[in-house]
């Protein structure tokens, strides 16, 4: 199974039915392709949509139904537009359930950098810092190492952050890590790999539970 | 009445060094009728306060690549590759905001609040030179208003009173600048005599001038 696949199957399964849920561009939207059946979830895009539908057929696009990345969507039952300060009360008053962002750096104390690096890439917050400080679940999904393999769980950021403490759970393609104020407790594991390798892998310290991390079911 | 005037008119409103509006979400539910006309008249030096700044070759995407601007408030330029190169040559000042703190900066700006605190940004280089407090036991960053000599919208559908409707996510910034502009401006899909009042997002009272899309 490829690396994103995997942690999007795991990811997936990470919400409540009925939850309101914002996903990030890139991989974390990958996680929308596996929600278990019957849970029910609500998606919102803050560019000012709730309970939109996939990309339309070629020619049915609507150019002004798109989603955060200006890529063209369409609209379910249920669904319903409002204007970018309704669309942050939603996210800042804490009324989404849980968020799914992508990674540059995590660290031990939840501290997350994923939206630049100085002098090299620039793009801006967008959304993602209010994302990061109101919704419930913070869910950080990232390769393990980059693409160097150099390990990105780390004892702490040196990159700018985009929130202070505000990380739930680190899902990589090999393992499942809860932030907790004790510190990073590996939860799960890939069955593909051990707590040597993940634990190698990992510049932050990780706390191995009593009894072992749990291997992760894909399926 | 909103008077309807011309996408050029509508330029002709500003001059070197004014500070705009311009609603959209990379470039989805902007004035680009009105936007041709800026870059036509070729006014300089502003400030703009937007979401982000579009595509290179879309909406006000094309205004930063005619170095229309020496100041952007925004909270994306990750769309437009010139607005970054800009920024590194220091040709251009770029101020980051994030998209909820922006968004109520302008609301706080078009209702006639002070500005507000918010947990975002705390512990970030937002946080840098801000007041911070401690509210509920939560640490805030306070955050000010902003509004702009014009804000230019767009709107899927405007009546002769200035009210509009807007379409699907081409709502965005559009309804709360439309209370932050000194001056108001809706460039509008359709012009019709009156829209139903329960159709109507932004209230006519806001809005001065209608530009007819295309005119």
């Amino acid at each position: 199974m490829e690396l994103r696949e995997k942690i999007a199957r795991r990811g997936a399964k990470l919400f409540k039915d009925g939850d309101l849920v914002n996903l990030g561009i890139g991989m974390p939207t990958l996680l929308s392709n596996y929600i278990p059946e019957g849970v029910n979830l609500t998606f919102q895009t803050e560019n000012g949509a709730v309970n939109f539908g996939p990309a339309p057929a070629p020619g049915y696009e609507d150019p002004y139904l798109t989603n955060a990345g200006a890529n063209p969507l369409t609209i379910m039952p249920g669904g319903a537009y409002f204007d970018s300060a309704t669309s942050f009360a939603l996210i800042r008053g804490g009324h989404v359930d849980a968020t799914v962002l992508g990674v540059l750096e995590v660290d031990e104390k939840g501290n997350l950098a994923n939206y630049m690096v100085p002098g090299k890439l620039v793009p801006g917050m967008g959304g993602a810092m209010d994302l990061v400080t109101g919704a419930k679940l913070v869910v950080a999904v990232t390769e393990h190492c980059d693409k160097s393999g150099k390990p990105k769980i780390r004892k702490q950021c040196s990159l700018p952050l985009t929130g202070k403490q505000v990380v739930d759970i680190i899902l990589s393609e090999l393992a499942l890590i809860r932030v907790t104020p004790e510190g990073l407790v590996l939860e799960e594991i890939a069955p593909d790999t051990t707590i040597e390798e993940v634990v190698s892998k990992t510049e932050a310290t990780l706390i191995i539970p009593e009894g072992g991390p749990k291997t992760i079911e894909y399926f | 009445m909103a008077k309807v005037i011309t996408a050029d008119e509508a330029a002709a409103l500003i001059n070197d060094g004014d500070t705009i509006m311009v609603g959209g979400f990379l470039g989805i539910g902007s004035p680009g009728t009105i936007i041709d006309a800026l870059i036509k008249r070729n006014v300089k030096d502003l400030t703009l306060i937007s979401n982000d700044t579009a595509f290179p070759d879309k909406m006000h995407g094309k205004m930063i690549v005619n170095k229309q601007f020496k100041k952007i408030i925004v909270s994306h330029i990750g769309t437009n590759k010139e607005t970054g190169r800009q920024m590194t040559a220091g040709e251009l000042e770029v101020e980051l905001n994030p998209q909820g703190t922006l968004a109520e900066r302008i609301r706080c700006g078009g209702i006639g609040l002070g500005g507000f605190y918010t947990p975002t940004g705390v512990g970030t280089p937002v946080e840098e030179g801000k007041e911070v407090r401690v509210i509920d036991g939560r640490e805030m960053l306070f955050e000010t208003p902003l509004k702009a000599k014009v804000a230019y919208l767009k709107a899927a559908k405007g009546d002769k009173f200035g009210n509009l409707r807007y379409h699907a996510t081409g709502q965005n910034f559009n309804p709360i600048m439309a209370f932050a502009g000194e001056t108001v401006v809706a460039e509008v899909d359709e012009l019709v005599d009156f829209l139903d009042p329960d159709d109507v997002h932004t209230v006519g009272v806001l809005v001065d001038y209608i530009v007819r899309r295309g005119r």
